[in-house]
């Protein structure tokens, strides 16, 4: 059972990296347009070169 | 579902937007001014990058981005880019545009609220998975030392995570409480806190059951009916919003100056404003100069234009459509026709909101049920086990976690999500939570005539009737002229084929007609005061060609696409409909007998279209009213449900509970059928909810509920009751 001292604690690590991942994705709005972000896939605007900033 | 996941349309969209126009323009050192355009049109990649290309390649532009979802555009600018001019230039290149008041969309700008409830629902879920999988431990079997470490570990991410997201319960059940009421927020905080508290009681005694999960699950549904609930409305909100950012309230004010462009707002009395042809007057006023006819069809629901000169008293919401009018301001703002309307019409609108929806009905019941069945769970085992606490109290806990309304909680919004979904696809815009439950008891449906029936556009009749030479001088004079009935006249006769002549000095004289030289006759198109024509007793323009008597062109209005259709489907669901207008008797009878309607009533002030909506309602009739003109908000306010269009006041939109966003009625007619089956589905839903609750509760009660029962019976019960809403997105 000591192994529970391990992987207890990784399970918890990992389902936080998740909620801290959803929350990035909360605060960095990506869920204001989900119908343009799924057109936008399409469009050849990007490709060579990601925008600079 | 195409609905946003958030309402926040452009806010922060803006850094992104930055980012994504890369190594376009900079500015030019002064601050960037934000504009938003409408984008009615636009649906595929395509779109996306035509339009953010288009408008990146204008000059003074710093970046744009389209929000697909929205249908709009944010455009970071230079000061002095005036937004009409990127409207025009989308519109030129093939995407229809508009401006969108910046101001009155500012409250869609930051969805804290959504964002907050979205949050607090991922740690719930977060928590509610890792707690679960420590119980599923528990539940095959750990025992001793090992159950109490789990249990310990379900405590320590289970206590924070109700500290934060059940906050949203305990808030509004604090509130119900302090002023006496019970409502479902109260069962609900009571059954978290309670199991909470047990839990932790027997996970310090080394108890054999926690109910962690329980609590974090129930938040978590629950959260997730309250989230579905709130976009549902916030979609709504936003849409509404956008129609009305859709009028920029502004007014071209003359001042010794020259002339200059204000908000409405900024208007006094005395002020001099000029009303273009085409523009909606912003005030209520008197000419002073120019002459021209207005429409006063949203005010009073003729169809026929009316002469305003010099002294002539104008109203805000009539439209100018010939000629320039110089206004002086005699009422703005707060105090113009339009807005004393709206004022009477708030006295008439909290009649309405004390319907009770069928949520509040149920939360009514059940809470005092359920506290009632907990507290006598507890006395019977107390006095079963001769003073047990720890037992009686293990299974009143366990009775209120059972019986409490995750699905009841879900029943509701999960159906009104669909329902509403698939009427605004249908270009339906609920604007009212209880609109979908009034809309489904609604047995007799009453219509306003210009612009709802009918387009308020005129369209020329008996084209046939008339010689080919006058209709090539019509043609040609109507070319001349930007009056609606003039370019009815010349679309319709140029479809014929018919060539126009050739004329010379060509004046229109506005509120009066076109005058021009034909081969020498003096020819001319205009009001019959003006040729000393008869008027005939219907809308009309009349041709003079030299001496000859006036030959009169006549309209009629055209009926809005898919009206016949809504009524005839409205009359077959056994509805009885009325046509009410403030029209003359033979336009109103013309138009009822195009779309199948038998009972009319022609002349009506807007008094007698509420009177006559509150009389249907006194015999407990209840009536769906659909209306655009300002005549009728009166009538919208009593009704039971109400319907306006698009294209009304935005006074007129705002009593109404819901907003027809495409030009076609049609959807009409589907809509009540829609309405009663989501309301069945609802009532369905409390139904399985009670299910559920008729075979937990006993089990609860004889102390045979286990942490596992009570967690498959929540979660059994909320996704059927989920499952069910769904049939609605397809019928």
């Amino acid at each position: 059972m000591n192994v529970l001292v391990y992987l207890i604690p990784i399970s918890l690590l990992l389902g936080g990296l998740g909620l801290a991942g959803f929350f990035w994705t909360l605060k960095s709005s990506q869920y204001d347009d989900p119908d343009g972000d799924s057109h936008r896939i399409l469009s050849d605007r990007w490709d060579d070169a990601p925008p600079e900033d | 579902m195409s609905v946003p996941i958030s309402a926040c349309p452009a806010c922060d969209a803006a850094p992104l937007a930055a980012a994504q126009a890369g190594a376009g323009y900079r500015g030019n050192g002064q601050e960037a001014h934000r504009i938003l355009l409408s984008l009615p049109a636009i649906y595929c990649a395509a779109c996306i990058s035509g339009v953010e290309r288009g408008l990146s390649a204008q000059p003074g532009v710093r970046s744009a981005r389209v929000n697909l979802t929205l249908k709009r555009a944010t455009i970071e600018a230079d000061p002095d880019i005036e937004a009409q001019d990127l409207a025009d230039y989308l519109t030129g290149i093939g995407f229809e545009a508009y401006e969108l008041d910046g101001v009155a969309l500012s409250a869609t700008q930051t969805d804290k609220m959504g964002r907050d409830l979205l949050m607090r629902l991922g740690v719930a879920f977060f928590a509610m998975m890792n707690v679960m999988l420590l119980s599923v431990a528990v539940w095959s079997g750990a025992t001793d030392a090992t159950r109490d470490l789990f249990h310990w570990i379900s405590a320590i991410i289970a206590i924070p995570t109700v500290a934060f997201s059940s906050q949203v319960f305990f808030k509004h059940a604090w509130s119900a409480l302090r002023v006496g009421r019970l409502n479902m927020d109260v069962p609900i905080s009571l059954a978290i806190l309670l199991a909470v508290g047990m839990s932790i009681f027997e996970t310090i005694n080394s108890g054999e059951h926690a109910y962690f999960d329980a609590a974090l699950s129930l938040t978590f549904f629950l959260l997730a009916g309250r989230y579905l609930d709130y976009r549902t409305r916030s979609v709504a909100r936003s849409a509404a919003e956008e129609l009305s950012a859709l009028e920029v309230p502004r007014a071209h004010r003359l001042t010794d100056a020259g002339e200059e462009v204000v908000p409405v707002n900024d208007l006094s009395l005395g002020d001099i404003v000029r009303v273009v042809p085409g523009a909606r007057v912003p005030v209520d006023g008197v000419v002073v100069a120019g002459e021209s006819e207005v429409d006063r069809s949203l005010l009073t629901g003729e169809s026929l234009p009316v002469f305003a000169g010099p002294d002539t008293n104008i109203m805000t919401g009539e439209v100018n459509l010939t000629g320039p009018l110089t206004v002086r301001v005699t009422a703005a703002g707060r105090d113009s026709t339009l807005h004393r309307m709206a004022d009477l019409v708030a006295i008439a609108e909290t009649a309405r909101n004390k319907y009770t929806s069928l949520a509040d009905k149920a939360a009514a019941v059940y809470a005092p049920v359920v506290h009632l069945l907990a507290f006598g769970a507890f006395l019977g085992w107390m006095w079963a086990t001769g003073g047990d606490w720890r037992v009686a109290m293990n299974i009143a806990v366990a009775v209120l976690i059972i019986t409490c309304p995750c699905a009841l909680g879900l029943a509701v919004p999960a159906v009104t999500t669909a329902a509403s979904g698939r009427l605004f696809k249908q270009g339906m815009l609920l604007k009212s939570a209880t609109a979908m439950e009034r809309l489904a008891e609604v047995d007799h449906v009453v219509f306003d005539k210009t612009g709802t029936l009918t387009e308020g556009k005129p369209q020329l009749e008996a084209l046939s009737a008339h010689k080919e030479d006058d209709l090539s001088v019509a043609l040609a004079l109507a070319e001349g002229s930007s009056h609606p009935l003039a370019r009815a006249l010349a679309g319709a006769v140029r479809e014929t084929g018919v060539p126009p002549v050739g004329l010379e000095r060509v004046t229109e004289l506005p509120g009066k007609g076109i005058v021009a030289d034909w081969n020498g006759t003096e020819v001319r198109l205009g009001r019959a005061e003006w040729l000393g024509a008869q008027p005939v007793g219907q809308t009309a323009t009349y041709l003079k060609v030299g001496t000859r008597a006036a030959v009169p062109f006549t309209f009629t209005d055209a009926l809005r696409p898919g009206a016949a259709e809504a009524i005839a489907q409205l009359q077959k669901q056994g509805m009885a409909v009325t046509l009410i207008s403030g029209d003359v008797p033979a336009a109103v009878a013309d138009i009822a007998g195009r779309v199948g309607i038998t009972d009319w009533q022609a002349d009506t002030l807007p008094e007698d279209k509420a009177a006559f909506v509150g009389q249907l309602a006194k015999t407990g009739r209840k009536v769906l009213m659909v209306g655009d003109g300002l005549n009728d908000t009166a009538a919208l306010a009593a009704a039971h449900v109400s319907i306006s269009p698009a294209s009304a006041l935005e006074a007129t939109r705002v009593v109404s509970d819901i907003v027809l966003l495409g030009k076609s009625l049609a959807p009409l007619g589907g809509s009540v059928a829609l309405a009663k089956s989501a309301t069945r589905r609802i009532k369905e839903n409390f139904a399985i909810a009670a299910g559920y609750n008729a075979i937990a509760i006993p089990i609860a009660l004889i102390g045979l509920a286990t942490p596992l029962a009570a967690a498959l019976a929540m979660s059994l019960s909320s996704i059927t009751v989920s499952l069910n809403a769904m049939r609605l997105r397809k019928l």
